[in-house]
């Protein structure tokens, strides 16, 4: 008995050598990558709080045919209450009769309550060198209003019930020219692509609580900051999919079905990724 | 009283019966009301992207049961997808194996963001390990270092290889490897190069 527990220990310990033989180098630069997080996981010298401070001013700016601010804007709380929104979204909003996430309730906001053509804020819905995204601004403040809350979507209306329904077939529906799903990648644990890690989504816990409550994100690599949207349509983009319509309906089913998987999760935005 | 506890045993049982009709719509929500949203979401595509990620037989199944397909319905999509193998007319299934270490490395190819007449490549890295000395790969995939030395060059297995590249369901189905001859994502010529880069004693596959 106790020699077999040792032969199998020792035969752990082999599998786990050569694990760490080949992943020896993913290990570093993860290392290096956790070191430089923590050094500028610090909101005073993470550029993110500067889309913050932007996104604060663009809420109280009066803009539109009708000149008036978004502060009247009912996010899912009631009238301009920001603190705590952005942790139970996607959610249904009677007026729209829709459910929605951030992005889509900000753009509805802006043409019924403030009369703004939107066309040009949805042509600079990503930001890029020299130009400034009001949406990805906006969702970084009114997002960071929600920090150190629990992630808890309301799944009571019929169409949040549908929206994580959907979500979740859309999550293993297989496409584009290499037959990929979302599930292609993140349905495994410990799996990953060259040597990028990838998260399981395929069932609640902590690996779509970390990646759900570090979202909207400053992505160093891009130098910019970026919401679900982006990392969604960048999802898609590797998938060899079309490219996805801003602020549309898979988009959002997805986001609900991962924050249903993510629920209880902190957020903690926004954060600082490579 | 006793009408009390009937209409509390009908709430108990409109109750259940709900959570039980919402489970199952988690499960498989009705096929046009997805469409509808893959609609709002990629109508506006172009028509030959569109046709892209409109599922086949073989897909529709593996997105019906998430990839976990009972033995009945594998057997069909291996059939299936069988009879979409095409061999070379040559009878030869080994290429290049440096042009298939190329092939392996590349990645461009098929994304939103690549010019159309991007040559696409296999991209096998990202799931699989291959040569030793290459430390950037992943692990969705088994491990494909000392592939044809392991199975001895035996001829049989090279074509297996040719096929399973060609259209890896034809082998597992729902397998999550791209079916890359029948999607027409590599051509006859890359596939044979891949196989020879598993195959030629030479390759670094091997060493």
């Amino acid at each position: 008995m106790r020699k077999t527990v040792i032969r199998s220990a020792a035969a752990a310990i082999l599998v786990l050598c050569a694990g760490s033989f080949g992943s020896h180098a993913q290990d570093a630069s993860e290392k290096e990558i956790e070191r430089y997080r923590e050094m500028i996981s610090d909101p005073m010298s993470n550029p993110g709080y500067l889309a913050v401070d932007r996104g604060e001013a663009l809420w109280g700016e009066a803009r539109g045919t009708k000149n008036v601010s978004l502060e009247t804007c009912n996010l899912g709380l009631g009238a301009g209450k920001l603190e705590g929104a952005f942790a139970q979204l996607p959610r249904y909003f009677a007026d729209a009769d829709k459910v929605m996430d951030l992005e889509q309730r900000l753009l509805w906001c802006m043409q019924n309550i403030q009369g703004l053509d939107t066309k040009d804020v949805i042509a600079r819905r990503f930001s890029g060198p020299g130009r400034a995204s009001d949406m990805e601004d906006l969702v970084a403040y009114i997002a960071n209003k929600s920090n150190g809350m629990k992630i808890d979507i309301p799944l009571s209306h019929p169409k949040e019930q549908e929206m994580v329904a959907v979500g979740e077939a859309l999550f293993y529906r297989r496409g584009g020219v290499n037959d990929f799903s979302c599930a292609t990648c993140h349905a495994d644990e410990g799996k990953r692509i060259r040597l990028q890690g990838l998260p399981n989504f395929s069932k609640p816990g902590k690996p779509a609580q970390e990646t759900m409550g570090g979202w909207p994100t400053y992505r160093v690599s891009q130098g910019a900051l970026r919401t679900m949207q982006h990392r969604l349509w960048d999802c898609f983009r590797q998938q060899r999919w079309p490219v996805p319509e801003y602020g549309s309906d898979v988009i959002t089913a997805l986001t609900s079905f991962l924050q249903k998987q993510a629920a209880a999760g902190e957020l903690n935005v926004p954060s600082i990724k490579r | 009283m006793k009408r009390v506890l009937t209409l509390a045993a009908l709430v108990l049982a409109a109750g259940f019966s709900t959570t039980a009709a919402s489970a199952q719509t988690a499960k498989a929500p009705n096929p046009a009301l997805v469409d509808a949203y893959m609609k709002s979401t990629f109508g506006k595509a172009p028509p030959e992207w569109q046709a892209r990620i409109e599922p086949d037989e073989t897909l529709k199944t593996c997105n019906a049961y998430h990839n976990e397909v009972p033995s009945a319905e594998a057997e069909k999509i291996t059939a299936r997808e069988m009879a979409r193998v095409v061999y070379p007319a040559d009878g030869k299934f080994l290429g290049n194996w440096k042009e298939g270490a190329k092939i392996a490395n590349n990645g461009r190819g098929g994304q939103f963001s690549d010019p159309p007449d991007t040559v696409s490549g296999g991209n096998c890295y990202a799931c699989h390990q291959m040569e030793q000395k290459e430390v950037s790969y992943g692990t969705l995939g088994p491990s494909l270092t000392n592939y044809g030395k392991d199975r001895k060059y035996d001829p049989q297995e090279i074509k297996n290889a040719f096929t399973k590249v060609y259209d890896s369901q034809a082998v597992f189905a729902c397998s999550n490897m791209p079916r890359f001859g029948v999607n027409k994502v590599l051509s006859e010529q890359q596939i044979k190069d891949i196989v020879a880069f598993l195959f030629d004693p030479e390759s670094p596959v091997n060493k």
